[in-house]
């Protein structure tokens, strides 16, 4: 259990994190998403501890992270694969963390079998893949058997198999009844992986939902029509008070405004023969671009002169 | 990669743990060090560097002492002569002790620290507890090696120091003890400034540059700072003989270890109030 309240985090004049509230639950897999430059990054390292906020607290487990006794049994985090010293042996580079918290060297051996790097256990990790350094940090988290889990963008860099593994290691975590937040800035893995969504945006929470929820909830929910008839029945539509668009294709048509059944009951009444009759959900990917429109930090012009 | 088994039970049934001690810092900070092949290297540097200049010196000295005039040989101190590398060797164990901190910042490793040891103050501690450790012996074998190296070739060309006589087993302990302090203080200063190049370039001015540029000054402003200039007075406990213008041997190293807390002191309080 994640608990953020009023959290506020200014560097000099800049807002990163602005009157942030939230609450985290065990059992999920909760997903952190937003742009690049939404504060991510900067809450999760209030949560850890790593920066202070300028207003507000967060707690996980009740107590702020500093308090923690045994700060690896009760939160496992990765931030930056990357951030290790390259001249040290993975092996040897989970040891110093395991020892710091006084968790047992067979435990190093079990997590380096747990990610799969077994069999590097003994190279230096500056001749690490990206791939190989997120396992790395995923094995890091995994040390303390903690019951909440931090990862920030643990797919990137990774392979297809590596992405399919994290994703399956997420609801692992969370189906044992681990509180589990995982950030992404690709709304795509997050449909996916994740069963709770933090929306930010600028600094400023902009959902706090469901993934299901998202979607319906998203206004771009349309019909895809495909009819040799398609003037007519885009005709009959508008008398209907729906919104119509042609394509290039003058058989395709797209509707707005009147679901599925509803097109398919014109249709049959003014007898128009249908070729394809597809309900368009937004995908979450729109959902999200729709959510954080206003709240993208480098937007790139509408069209380039 | 199909294993996704993470621990035998759930979290609920999780074997109760125990909070994490200091001494469990003091064994992660003794593993970081002793698995980067920096630590190896520098540690070799020092030994080589204090027995070998020291052993140079030495034998230059003893073969020019015929020929010297009176007053350098009223002046002729063997203990220092065989001592004299250990200045230079000071450079490898203040370039390492600032590493193992600030090469935490450089490389991100810092974050993963922090994440595993929140309390700042105690990760401080004990990473510099650890490298003053290792100096202290690495120290007291290179100046015991020094001096009893140095002697042997002295002797038979000039007047030999024995560790019986007066102030020289002092001199000798106290060449590895100044070398500590100085260890510490250059933790302090690589948690201070972060950047490796900005803190080594800082500790070769301290050590090295700014002693140097004292000598050039008037007598009024030379002596104060000779007398009190930190490195220049922890140094006295490594000398048998007292020159003018010095502190006693035991005052001197205090006032290093003064400034030593000093500059700790400030590297604890920024480590604890800064973002990491």
């Amino acid at each position: 259990m994640i608990e953020a309240r009023d959290l506020v985090k200014r560097y000099g004049s800049i807002v990163a994190v602005d009157d942030l509230s939230f609450s985290i639950r065990p059992g999920l897999v909760t997903g952190f998403l937003g742009p690049n430059g939404a504060g991510k990054t900067t809450t999760m390292r209030m949560i850890l501890g790593l920066d202070a906020p300028t207003q507000g607290s967060v707690t996980v487990g009740g107590r702020s992270y500093r308090d923690l006794p045994a700060p690896m049994r009760e939160v496992g985090a990765l931030l930056d694969a990357r951030a290790l010293h390259g001249g040290r042996r993975a092996y040897d580079h989970l040891l110093c963390l395991a020892r710091s918290n006084g968790i047992a060297r067979r435990r190093v051996d079990e997590v380096l079998r747990i990610v799969g790097l077994e069999g590097v256990a003994r190279r230096r990790a500056k001749g690490f893949s990206l791939g190989m350094s997120q396992r790395l940090g995923i094995a890091s988290a995994l040390l303390g058997d903690p019951a909440v889990l931090i990862f920030d963008e643990p797919v990137n860099g990774l392979d297809p198999d590596g992405i399919h593994w994290v994703r399956t290691l997420m609801r692992a975590l969370a189906a044992e009844g681990r509180t589990v937040l995982v950030s992404s800035h690709l709304m795509s893995e997050m449909a996916v992986t994740a069963d709770h969504l933090l929306v930010l945006g600028k600094g400023r929470l902009i959902a706090d939902t469901s993934v299901d929820e998202l979607v319906r909830s998203s206004s771009r929910q349309s019909v895809h029509v495909r009819s040799p008839q398609a003037a007519e029945l885009a005709a009959r539509c508008r008398e209907a008070g729906a919104a119509v668009a042609a394509g290039t294709d003058p058989d395709v048509i797209e509707i707005n405004g009147v679901d599925s059944a509803e097109v398919g009951k014109l249709a049959a009444a003014h007898g128009i023969v249908l070729f394809e009759l597809i309900p368009v959900r937004a995908s979450l990917e729109e959902a999200f671009m729709e959510l954080t429109r206003d709240s993208v930090e480098y937007q790139a012009a509408g069209a380039i002169r | 990669m199909t294993d996704t088994a993470i621990a035998p039970a759930g979290p609920d049934q999780r074997a109760a743990f125990r909070a994490a001690t200091f001494g469990d810092v003091l064994r992660s900070e003794w593993t970081k060090l002793r698995s980067v092949r920096s630590t190896f290297w520098a540690l070799t540097m020092t030994v080589v560097l204090g027995v070998g200049l020291g052993a140079a010196i030495s034998a230059a000295a003893a073969h020019g002492y015929a020929k010297s005039s009176a007053s350098s040989k009223l002046s002729w101190d063997p203990t220092a002569l065989s001592l004299d590398g250990i200045g230079i060797a000071t450079l490898a164990i203040a370039v390492l002790g600032v590493l193992c901190i600030s090469s935490e910042y450089s490389s991100g490793m810092i974050r993963a620290s922090l994440i595993a040891v929140p309390k700042r103050g105690r990760m401080l501690a004990a990473k510099s507890l650890v490298f003053a450790a290792v100096t202290l012996v690495v120290g007291e074998v290179t100046s015991f090696t020094a001096f009893f190296v140095g002697q042997a070739l002295i002797s038979g060309h000039a007047p030999r120091a024995a560790l019986g006589d007066p102030g020289v087993a002092r001199a000798v302990v106290g060449a590895g003890l100044a070398l500590t302090a100085l260890a510490v203080l250059s933790v302090a200063a690589g948690a201070l400034l972060r950047h490796p190049a900005a803190a080594i370039a800082c500790m070769i001015a301290v050590l090295f540059v700014l002693p140097a540029i004292a000598q050039a000054l008037p007598d009024s402003w030379r002596n104060p700072v000779t007398e009190y200039w930190p490195t220049q007075a922890g140094g006295q406990l490594a000398s048998v003989h007292h020159a003018a213008n010095t502190l006693q041997p035991w005052p001197g190293f205090g006032v290093m270890c003064l400034f030593v807390a000093i500059v700790y002191a400030i590297a604890w309080t920024l480590l604890d109030r800064r973002d990491a």
